[in-house]
């Protein structure tokens, strides 16, 4: 082993919580550091690369998530099994539930994430829009709580908020039990419906409501805290292409963001992680008025994020290593005082969903599966091969396509090759549908906001239905 | 009495069923929400009629082509 090679005799064996792509990709990073793993998977996912790729696998239970990757017990009772030092949780799933962390830390083990006081702090959404205001971070107009049942006052809270509003499950995070509002009609039977979902998904019902900017952008900061107060930020992500409050395609850094405003978010940012001793990867999520400019905080995600690795390209930073190693005791963990960025980088989301009806699920067997050839730039995770199963039991994200380039349009042009080299069959994916959203002129043109697939959809349904077409 | 399939277009599970034998329903309601890839999918009834039959149960695994509730018109 060189001497400049990085060990450590704290986090040996980690087990990875999770499924999937973000398994592999952690799985990855832990053995580049020479730290050994271990997988768990539902029966579901007895095959599943994740499984495979890892150095131990363990059985958790049978394909529903809430008996096996929701299994606190079982999960825990792997690790302990396993003689594991530490859990990491990926996104998702356990990621964000305190009482797991918690229950990971009391069990003697290292809790690969922040604080479980800063995940609960951050994973109420209400309370975390008061925790960024003592942060003197701005934050959206909103309401009241309203608990599962509770409708009274809602009409005079709706008006106090102003139309468009979003009714938003406290609890809530991934667009899961979310509801725009034009008007005062139906509201309360709106108000009651985002209730029970937010019952079902979260075990708590308890919803707020929220302005909504007609034409605002979704940017996001990725900062990296040590726990101590010192933090940094990794500059930001624009994720205004979502479907049903879904990302579909993010790029880093934020086209078109003046960089004054985009200095004072990443200020922001700092100042929440400041404010919170935050430790190790969190997202801090803003959204900006596309015209003015203004920016407020949404939320902040205390976990790694899906689209991570747009950072990871401009950066050259490995933010999974730089959990493990803040985990491990912090040694190794350099926190320089100004990162540099380089080019742009931009991920496509491959769905198993037919975007031609609604964009419903699609699950089922990828008879054909090839990755497109190696190209400058690119970079594809995923955690399935040809042959596997996508199952209807877990999101929907088969592969992510990211690319990274010299220019935005570079990067651009390296996602659409690497799209049209992907050959999938079996099950239905949004593959041409991206195309279509890169080759549009006002995704060219930049000019990004939260409803763009919305505004533009018979647009890009048509131009999608043409590529399909083209190919066959 | 003509009898009326409606069958799930969705692999996934019963999440919700939201009628019951007996009851009326117009072309186009929603008679059973289906949880797939943690997304609910609607099952809307492809006529109107009176519901016959209810032949899955929440929790149930349902495969694209089954027939989850029966009409007669």
């Amino acid at each position: 082993m060189s001497s400049f090679a990085w060990s450590n005799d704290i986090v040996r064996k980690l087990l990875i919580a999770n499924r999937g792509e973000i398994a592999c990709r952690i799985i990855r990073s832990a053995q580049a550091l020479g730290i050994s793993t271990v997988a768990i998977y539902s029966e579901a996912d007895r095959d599943s690369l994740h499984a495979q790729m890892a150095d131990e696998a363990i059985a958790v239970g049978p394909a529903q998530p809430t008996l096996s990757y929701l299994n606190m017990q079982r999960i825990l009772e792997a690790a302990l099994e396993s003689g594991a030092d530490a859990v990491h949780p990926g996104y998702g799933f356990l990621s964000e539930n305190a009482a797991f962390a918690e229950a990971v830390i009391q069990h003697g083990l290292i809790w690969v994430g922040p604080a479980p006081e800063t995940i609960r702090q951050m994973g109420d959404k209400q309370t975390a829009r008061g925790t960024a205001a003592k942060a003197d971070v701005p934050v959206v107009r909103g309401s009241v709580r309203f608990k599962i049942g509770e409708l009274a006052g809602v009409e005079a809270a709706a008006e106090k908020v102003g139309f468009p509003l979003l009714i938003k499950a406290a609890a809530g995070g991934g667009g899961i039990g979310m509801r725009q509002a034009d008007g005062p009609d139906g509201l309360a039977a709106l108000v009651a419906s985002v209730q029970a979902a937010a019952e079902k998904s979260f075990g708590n019902g308890d919803v707020y409501l929220e302005r909504y900017l007609p034409k605002a952008r979704h940017v996001e900061i990725q900062v990296f805290g040590l726990g101590d107060g010192r933090a940094v930020h990794l500059f930001d992500r624009d994720c205004s292409l979502q479907r049903r409050f879904q990302k579909v395609i993010e790029e880093a850094p934020a086209p078109n963001l003046a960089s004054r405003v985009r200095d004072r978010m990443c200020e922001a940012a700092l100042s929440l992680c400041r404010e919170t001793n935050y430790a190790g990867a969190g997202t801090v999520e803003f959204i900006v008025d596309a015209e003015s400019f203004e920016f407020f905080f949404l939320e902040m995600n205390t976990r790694i994020q899906v689209e991570h690795p747009i950072t990871e390209m401009i950066t050259g930073v490995d933010l999974v290593a730089m959990q493990l190693k803040l985990a491990a005791g912090g040694t190794g963990v350099t926190i320089p005082h100004t990162l540099e960025t380089e080019g742009c980088a931009i991920e496509c989301r491959l769905y198993a969903e037919n975007p031609a009806k609604s964009f419903f699920p699609s699950p089922g067997r990828l008879t054909i599966f090839r990755l497109p050839e190696p190209l400058p730039g690119l970079r594809v995770d995923t955690g399935y091969r040809e042959g596997d199963m996508v199952t209807p039991f877990y999101d929907p994200l088969v592969a992510k396509i990211i690319a990274h380039g010299k220019t935005r349009a570079a990067a651009v042009q390296t996602a659409i090759s690497a799209l049209e080299n992907l050959t999938v069959e079996g099950i239905k994916t949004n593959r041409s549908f991206l195309l279509a959203c890169l080759r549009d002129e006002s995704f060219v043109a930049a000019d990004l906001h939260t409803r763009f697939l919305d505004m533009h959809k018979t647009r890009l349904l048509a131009a999608a239905e043409e590529i399909e077409r083209s190919q066959t | 009495m003509a009898k009326i399939d409606v069958s799930s277009e969705m692999t996934g599970s019963i999440w919700k069923i939201l009628v019951q034998v007996g009851q009326d329903v117009e072309e186009g309601d929603t008679l059973i929400l289906i949880e797939a890839m943690k997304m609910e999918i609607p099952v809307a009834a492809s006529d109107s009629g009176k519901v016959c039959e209810i032949l899955v149960a929440e929790g149930d695994m349902v495969a694209d082509g089954d027939v989850v509730v029966r009409l007669e018109q």
